[in-house]
């Protein structure tokens, strides 16, 4: 991050300005991702005249950074009408799509938007792959096609690479495809829970030994795997504690679904209110919930503020530990990052497995059974 | 000298962030804070008045300064937004500012 996003950021946060919002402008997908997260049925999806409305309602509030994304952003007929509104209102937009509908005409009509970037996911650079993935044959063919027309027309784009089991081993590949079209790269590799809470696409996630693998791999880290693999620096002193915040979800971030649901962040699914019924600002402004979210520093994670990792090198997600039904607490998922980074055992690892001691005690062990040894995870 | 005039482009985004203008080029994605003066001259970059004008108008009706000075920093701004493709320039009024 820039100096001056940094201060931009910093600033928004001190004025209360929600600097960055994701806009999800439907849940309709030509895809079928065997990861993805969202229910795709329509469920009574805003209007044009709404989102133009709340775009307004947007760039009064002083939202700068506007990700719109989906679903597929293209299933929408009024897209080009929604986003040419955004830009008249001159937020700086971002496009997440898989691209597949993307044509030359499509391509010229986005080079004429000037959208900051569009990312575009691709799960492997083998069609076999990455066609199982987003079950949709002829998929990565067409996203790939996009691409070129748009770095020919001087769009940034970034590969975003899910990393899952089935398509580990490729990332690789799709780093060099990214490489050769001229498109950026980067990757996730966490999956996360469903927007319902349904947990069983998590079975998806890759393994411990690949995560190894990814935070030992350079030339995809942005930095020395040593300084990203370093030991974590203790638990935080109450004084800094006081005034580490978890993230920017509700502080500068938040978003909005295609029914106008307003949460925290994307991956933090708490209900504070609805577009339909209350202004935007309005709800930025004086959710409870939002307030709530806002209150949280450091200092009141009992488990996290206690922790080796709780200094700065954990990327806790208050949303993921909400999904695990407690915003304070721990997110199993990011200790287990953590983990991996170091080798130094999280504390909500520690409880997790004192927990399942507690319940060891009630239930009869046959003899080849061993305690935990304290250092196993 | 003939008048410089100056529009804003289309390929940018931009907000007022606490009575700073912040705006980044689409073309690179550089992020630029402007300050209240360099505000005025953008705001008012409406491709038919000239540069000397919007300066007398906006910078030297509102701010303490010299017309020269304004007019030298004015030029200097301008060429720098210019490059990273936030300002057009011409020296005949621009209509159109796509």
């Amino acid at each position: 991050m820039s100096a001056l996003i940094q201060e931009m950021s910093d600033k928004a946060q001190r004025l209360g300005i929600p600097l960055a919002v994701q806009l999800d402008l439907t849940y309709r997908c030509n895809e079928r991702c065997v990861h993805c997260y969202l229910d795709h049925d329509d469920r009574g999806e805003m209007n044009t005249s709404e989102i133009k409305d709340l775009l307004e309602q947007m760039a009064e509030a002083g939202v700068f950074f506007l990700t719109l994304s989906g679903g597929e952003v293209m299933m929408r007929r009024d897209f080009f009408e929604i986003v040419e509104h955004a830009r008249r209102l001159s937020f700086c937009v971002k496009l997440k799509t898989n691209a597949v509908m993307i044509r030359q005409s499509e391509a010229d009509r986005i080079q004429a938007l000037a959208p900051e970037s569009v990312q575009i996911s691709i799960y492997s650079h083998r069609a076999e792959v990455h066609d199982a993935i987003t079950r949709l044959p002829g998929s990565l063919k067409r996203s790939v096609a996009a691409t070129r027309l748009l770095v020919e027309r001087g769009i940034k784009i970034i590969f975003a690479n899910v990393l899952m089991r089935d398509n580990f081993q490729d990332y690789p590949g799709v780093q060099a495809l990214a490489a050769e079209v001229g498109a950026e790269f980067t990757i996730d590799p966490t999956i996360t829970p469903m927007m319902d809470g349904n947990r069983s696409i998590l079975n998806l996630n890759i393994e411990r030994a690949q995560l190894q693998q990814v935070f030992r791999d350079a030339s995809i880290l942005g930095t020395s795997p040593q300084e990203f693999c370093a030991l974590p620096g203790g638990p935080p002193a109450v004084e800094d504690a006081q005034r580490m915040l978890p993230c920017s979800a509700g502080h500068t971030f938040c978003y909005v679904s295609p029914y106008g649901d307003v949460y925290p962040c994307v991956q933090f699914p708490l209900p504070t209110g609805n577009v339909r019924t209350s202004r935007f600002l309005d709800i930025w402004k004086h959710s409870p919930q939002m307030a709530e979210v806002r209150s949280i520093t450091m200092n009141d994670l009992p488990i996290c503020s206690t922790c080796a990792h709780g200094g700065g090198s954990c990327s806790r997600c208050p949303g993921l530990a909400y999904m695990e039904g407690n915003m304070r607490g721990p997110s199993s998922q990011d200790c287990e990052k953590s983990y991996v980074s170091t080798g130094v055992v999280t504390a909500g690892m520690l409880i997790h497995r004192e927990a399942h001691s507690i319940a060891g005690l009630v239930h009869i062990r046959n003899s080849t059974e061993r305690p935990h040894s304290p250092q196993a995870v | 000298m003939s008048p410089v005039y100056i529009a804003r482009t289309t390929e940018v985004a931009a907000r007022m962030l606490g009575g700073e203008m912040m705006i980044m080029s689409a073309r690179d994605s550089t992020l630029f804070s402007l300050n209240e003066t360099a505000t005025a001259i953008w705001q008012a970059a409406d491709g038919v008045t000239p540069l000397a004008g919007i300066v007398q108008q906006h910078v030297c009706a509102n701010f303490e300064i010299d017309p020269v000075t304004a007019l030298r920093d004015a030029e200097e701004l301008v060429e720098g937004l210019a490059k990273h493709g936030i300002l057009k320039v011409s020296d005949q009024p621009i209509v159109e500012t796509k």
